[in-house]
């Protein structure tokens, strides 16, 4: 007989022990950290920090930053998430169809998700310039005034809406790919048969199909609506007076450029509250609503 | 049919905004700056801006930095998911549940978010502006350990227990049964992360802050927002230098690309 072999409680236990203590030490301890360090000043060279209770949250809520920021986090998911998810469709449908140049199509559609973040801003950059960037030279064409599209107020949020979309919709695209080639091509010929037209055989066939897809992206859009600022650093900085700045963004002004980090940690909660908030609907609600095959 | 025209010109001129940016950056970097928004087909080519780049900054360390680090969290990825993996599939251990679902916990909320509690502990760790402190929040992959789960659910339990009547242990089993029949979401997984890694900046960005350290996303970023002025076509030709690897690796095997960013999504 062998010796006693080592209880399967034992190996379980060891297996998952390294990549525990990582994700231990750099997810949840930081995350249990954020909550109390949020109650405490900010530690400074001549005072160590102390308990200020809620004075941190008390100055969010009279800080008009945050209140603008919240605000321009939450019209950039609410623009990028549905605009990205139709040109994504849209995108699948037509490459997965049989139509002229598609390979070529595919490719150009997808090759912005593999550039990095950064180079994307700065190709972008380059394309809003004022004076010679290509999109004021093409408005120029049609002689319209100069515009600083990053420096104003109005546009410098829908322009880097734009390349946020023009980033992700590719990405989307092909998790819809993937979902249409897994419809069976004889739905479609049956419809064809009674005489559905194109897009009502989408409305009511192709697109109840892709709804788990559209739920996984949705989940994917979203998370990535607030934790991706990359292309804020190199585009505008959150400027113009803060009119680009996204919740992130903000975290980092505030913990790097004023190292003021009582006050980054409860805005960090208000990022990790809005982030589990967004899980337990998925969860609770849309899991509930959607059509699984 | 007239639909279809209609539909046809739609794509393509899609296809032809999307692909806008990309053609007017490999303009803009192969010509001279006196062409770089004057588009006439005679402008001479050069690779002159590369060079200029090039010696404007330290991209060849950036590159080996990038290099070192993509390699060192995959490794670590590969090993640590791989092992977690295997326990939360095939052994039934206390807390198994509660466990895995604290490791999903990851899912939502990532490092990429927990930037100033996490620079705290770098700082306490003493490791700041080093390699290994970009890339320790990322080692241990809730996604990963997700993804392989999935994959060893599917493995017969018949092939582990000949395996085990042949004497082989746990990590002999893994190794010999599990990792083999794995092997294309191993590929998967592994080009979603090198490209996840070799794009990321924002954390690199706060943790780094001398040449040693700094992969090139942040290079990139120093260098083009530094005294460089507004020249656009050194600045474009170091934007897709940087992005070139990754670009060819793309271009040389779309196929696996596309095929492994739908497989790790598909969960």
């Amino acid at each position: 007989m062998r010796g006693r072999a080592p209880s399967s409680n034992v190996i379980g236990w060891l297996l998952v022990l390294p990549a525990a203590v990582l994700l231990v030490t750099f997810t949840h301890f930081p995350t249990a950290a954020t909550l109390y360090h949020s109650f405490f000043s900010t530690a400074k060279p001549s005072r160590p920090a102390v308990w200020v209770g809620l004075d941190n949250y008390r100055n969010m809520v009279e800080d008009p930053v945050f209140w603008q920021v919240l605000g321009n986090n939450f019209w950039y998911t609410l623009a990028t998430i549905p605009l990205s998810i139709v040109l994504a469709m849209l995108m699948a449908v037509w490459v997965n169809g049989k139509i002229a140049g598609r390979g070529l199509l595919r490719l150009s559609f997808f090759t912005p998700t593999v550039l990095p973040m950064i180079a994307v801003a700065n190709i972008w950059l380059f394309f809003y310039t004022p004076g010679y960037g290509l999109l004021e030279q093409i408005t120029g064409l049609f002689g319209l005034p100069s515009h600083n599209w990053l420096g104003s107020q109005s546009t410098a949020l829908p322009c880097l809406i734009v390349v946020t979309v023009w980033k992700e919709a590719g990405f989307f695209m092909i998790f819809y790919l993937a979902a249409l080639q897994q419809i069976s091509p004889n739905l479609g010929e049956a419809a064809a048969l009674m005489g559905a037209g194109r897009w009502y055989f989408f409305r009511r066939v192709t697109f109840p199909l892709l709804m788990p897809t559209t739920l996984f992206v949705l989940i994917n859009a979203v998370i990535n609506s607030f934790r991706l600022v990359d292309h804020i650093v190199v585009m505008t900085k959150g400027g113009p007076d803060n009119a680009t700045s996204l919740l992130l963004y903000y975290i980092y002004d505030v913990g790097f450029k004023f190292w003021d980090a009582g006050y980054a940690a409860a805005l960090t909660l208000v990022l990790l509250i809005i982030l589990a908030a967004f899980a337990m609907g998925q969860f609770l609600f849309l899991d509930r609503r959607v059509h699984y095959q | 049919m007239k639909t279809r025209a209609l539909e046809t010109a739609g794509a393509w001129l899609l296809g032809f905004l999307w692909a806008l940016p990309l053609a007017y950056a490999v303009w803009t970097a192969f010509h001279p700056a006196a062409f770089s928004t004057h588009f006439v087909p005679s402008a001479p080519l050069t690779l002159e801006n590369f060079a200029k780049a090039w010696a404007a900054a330290p991209f060849a360390r950036y590159f080996v930095n990038t290099t070192l680090l993509v390699t060192m969290i995959l490794a670590a990825q590969l090993v640590l998911c791989t092992l977690a993996a295997y326990a939360f599939a095939r052994f039934s251990f206390r807390g198994r549940e509660i466990a895995f679902l604290l490791v999903l916990v990851q899912l939502m909320i990532m490092p990429d978010v927990l930037i100033v509690e996490n620079y705290r502990t770098m700082s306490r760790l003493g490791i700041l502006d080093t390699l290994g402190a970009i890339g320790l929040p990322y080692m241990a992959s809730a996604f990963g350990i997700f993804l392989l789960r999935q994959t060893f659910k599917t493995v017969p339990k018949e092939l582990d227990e000949a395996a085990r009547v042949e004497g082989a242990g746990a990590l002999l089993t893994l190794w010999r049964v599990y990792v083999p029949l794995a092997r294309p979401v191993y590929v998967a997984y592994a080009l979603v992360s090198v490209s996840y890694h070799w794009n990321n900046f924002l954390w690199p960005l706060i943790v780094t802050n001398s040449v040693n350290s700094r992969p090139l996303t942040v290079g990139l970023q120093i260098f083009s927002s530094g005294d460089q002025g507004v020249d656009w076509s050194i600045i474009t030709a170091a934007t897709l230098m940087t992005s070139g690897p990754l670009l060819i690796a793309f271009l040389l095997f779309q196929r696996q690309f596309v095929q492994s960013f739908m497989r790790a999504g598909i969960r």
